[in-house]
């Protein structure tokens, strides 16, 4: 009766839902997290589990109800939460904490050796070594297969100054200190360097990749600049001004969204230029037989698409909108006259 | 959710936790609330009470011992030594920074660990909440399809099989691996270990395995061996590294500026409006594409052999993006 009810749970998320397992993971939890801080008010221990009070208090008097009946029958579990305030005076076996899984180690080792490669926490290396060993060491044999999972992070940080500390850490600094920056910046796009004033707002590092987000005074909009595209930065002796309402992305919903501007591209591609659909974020992705791909991208400005067709050759072509495959073949025939073929 | 479950394997827990000797099943039905009388319904459910405790990492122990009640009968157990976290303390800076890594997993399996390892964590008396801005937000997408199944076979050595659409293939081809570990660079995702069919290491992306990753033999039954670092093992392929050659050419002036990030030597050219300039390259068929990339703005003078690669490539273009009637000008 309880298993396939139980299973249907799966995957729904944690707390609040879940299976018994995931609750009695949460139970186990709880009374340790009380006993090591002796008193805990029931909020206070809601918002840390992230459940509703409501839950807790279910998940308490859950605890209060263990019972074992031989050989003599007796509770090993006394608590309370008179008043609002959650105390053991009693929990017996399980005072302490369940040890790490291997997937739960595995996740926080592999997620904090990423962040000691990101050339913008210099400043925290030293607390990051601290806490790899300290969980290395809690983690014990579940911490080996941590190893064999790595992220990297671009390891060009960008210029900073000569022999100084790289981009990372001078916009770390920048957005610690509240300062405006000037970068100078290569759009490859549009093959251009571009030069503005930028107020700090964030660095994200996105899938291996660093960025500034901030308020670009030039664009009048929050920009995402990659780290490594900026070919020279001077922290300015002017305060930063964010506007208040200018909005944060919303790194969890995905860094690039379409909008209903943008130009939709067809290509074509051969088994070889398959790499294209990996590459650039596809609207839809077609086999066509053979290994060929038909793929549809969407953008706001299809001049690195005329970049992406000349790159491509054999490879690939654009097939829709018709005026863009003219204006790549004409890129390509003036680029061959100047070889003296046309 | 059934709350009665929860509280049987709660006392199931507490009850061999609190034993020193290992109780029988029998032992076990007598003191924990909850479970039906002795027979078929009752192992059943014991059977997968066990399971349960295993899935959530629970040490069970499994012996016997005459001193015990139980005789020569197998019991169970759980050593506390192996239960219980050991203890952990962290610094402010030292919890800023655990925090910061609990957030880095978008989605799917890594992201539940990684707030499953917390909780125990916070558990442990560690406070995750410290308030110290770190002000840099770092992300992994780990909701590639095969990656929860690749971590699973990489975690349990196991060996698996998948069908793989390889760049420049005309079709998927079935592979059987034993794979070694799971990298990210760039965004993308790759698994790395031993190819059963053609005997040696290679290295697969996971956005090119098409359908299911299936396990391909019994866990702990492969083996990584002794120095492999995944990481290397993945992208510092001893690919014969070609000699790196200069190249010669006119960059319009104003124009260009991808290249002219490398370039050395940058200086007017004899033709007005025009720099030349010097760039290193290794593989001509990496670099002749990237140089069309900027059509009329570049021209390669030396050496030949690029020179002619990117006329190649130029003329391709022209063919391919054609209307029909210009194709194979």
């Amino acid at each position: 009766m309880t298993a396939k009810t139980a299973g249907g749970g799966r995957g729904t998320g944690r707390g609040a839902s879940g299976t018994s397992t995931d609750r009695l993971a949460r139970l186990l939890a709880l009374v340790p997290y009380v006993v090591n801080r002796d008193s805990v008010m029931l909020g206070e221990a809601a918002a840390a589990f992230g459940i509703s009070e409501k839950q807790l208090i279910d998940d308490l008097n859950l605890l209060w109800c263990v019972e074992l009946r031989a050989p003599d029958p007796y509770c090993p579990i006394d608590l309370s939460y008179e008043g609002g305030e959650i105390t053991v005076a009693e929990a017996e076996s399980i005072a302490r904490p369940l040890r790490l899984k291997v997937d739960e180690a595995s996740a926080l080792l592999v997620a904090l050796r990423m962040l000691a490669d990101i050339p913008g926490l210099d400043g925290d290396r030293d607390a990051l070594s601290r806490v790899i060993a300290k969980l290395e060491g809690a983690a014990g044999a579940a911490a080996a297969p941590s190893s064999q999972v790595a992220v990297e992070v671009d390891a060009w940080a960008g210029a900073g100054r000569a022999g100084g500390p790289g981009a990372g850490a001078l916009l770390r600094e920048a957005i610690a200190a509240g300062r405006r920056v000037h970068l100078s910046y290569y759009v490859p796009a549009r093959d251009e360097n571009t030069e503005r004033d930028v107020d700090p707002m964030r660095l994200l590092v996105v899938d291996g990749t660093t960025y500034l987000e901030g308020w670009c005074r030039r664009a009048e909009a929050v920009r995402l600049f990659k780290l490594d595209r900026i070919t020279d930065l001077a922290v300015l002796d002017v305060p930063a001004q964010v506007p208040a309402d200018a909005e944060p992305i919303d790194v969890d919903a995905g860094l690039f969204r379409p909008s209903d501007a943008d130009v939709r591209v067809t290509l074509e591609l051969t088994p070889r230029g398959r790499w294209v659909a990996d590459h650039y974020p596809c609207e839809s992705v077609d086999e066509l037989g053979e290994g060929r791909l038909r793929v549809v991208l969407r953008t706001p400005d299809t001049r690195w698409v005329r970049g992406l067709a000349l790159r491509l050759g054999d490879q690939g072509r654009i097939v829709e909108p018709a005026e863009l495959a003219g204006a790549v073949r004409d890129d390509a025939a003036r680029a061959l006259a100047r070889y003296g073929l046309a | 959710m059934s709350r009665r479950k929860t509280e049987r394997l709660l006392n199931l827990v507490v009850c061999l936790l609190a034993t020193r000797r290992y109780l029988t099943a029998e032992q076990i039905r007598r003191a924990v609330p909850g479970y039906p009388d002795a027979g078929e319904a009752f192992k059943r459910m014991f059977e997968r009470d066990k399971e349960e405790l295993r899935e959530l990492g629970i040490p069970l122990e499994v012996g016997s011992d005459l001193d015990g009640g139980g005789g020569d009968e197998i019991g169970y157990r759980i050593p506390p030594q192996d239960y219980e976290l050991p203890d952990v303390h962290l610094t402010p800076d030292e919890a800023a920074v655990l925090g910061l890594a609990a957030r880095v997993w978008q989605r799917a399996s890594m992201a539940e660990a990684a707030s499953g390892a917390l909780l125990k964590l916070r558990a442990a008396g560690v406070e995750t909440d410290s308030g110290t801005a770190v002000g840099i937000e770092p992300r992994v997408d780990a909701g590639e399809p095969a990656f929860t199944a690749l971590w699973e076979a990489v975690r349990d050595r196991r060996p698996v099989a998948f069908s793989y659409q390889g760049i420049g293939r005309t079709s998927a081809a079935r592979r059987h691996l034993e794979p070694w570990g799971v990298v990210s660079r760039r965004g993308r995702w790759y698994v790395a270990g031993h190819d059963r069919d053609r005997d040696e290491e290679r290295v697969f992306r996971l956005s090119r395995i098409v359908g299911e990753v299936v396990p391909d033999g019994p866990p702990g039954t492969v083996t990584v061996p002794e120095g492999v670092d995944v990481r290397r093992l993945a992208f510092d392929r001893s690919e014969p590294v070609t000699e790196r050659r200069p190249a010669t050419v006119l960059l319009r002036s104003g124009a260009a500026q991808g290249p002219r990030r490398w370039a050395r030597d940058v200086r007017p050219a004899r033709e007005e409006g025009w720099d030349e300039a010097v760039l290193t390259f290794r593989d001509v068929d990496w670099f002749a594409p990237y140089l069309a990339r900027f059509a009329d703005d570049l021209v390669v003078l030396d050496p030949p052999d690029l020179r002619e690669a990117v006329i190649h490539q130029l003329k391709s273009v022209l063919a391919g993006n054609g209307d029909g009637e210009g194709a194979g000008r």
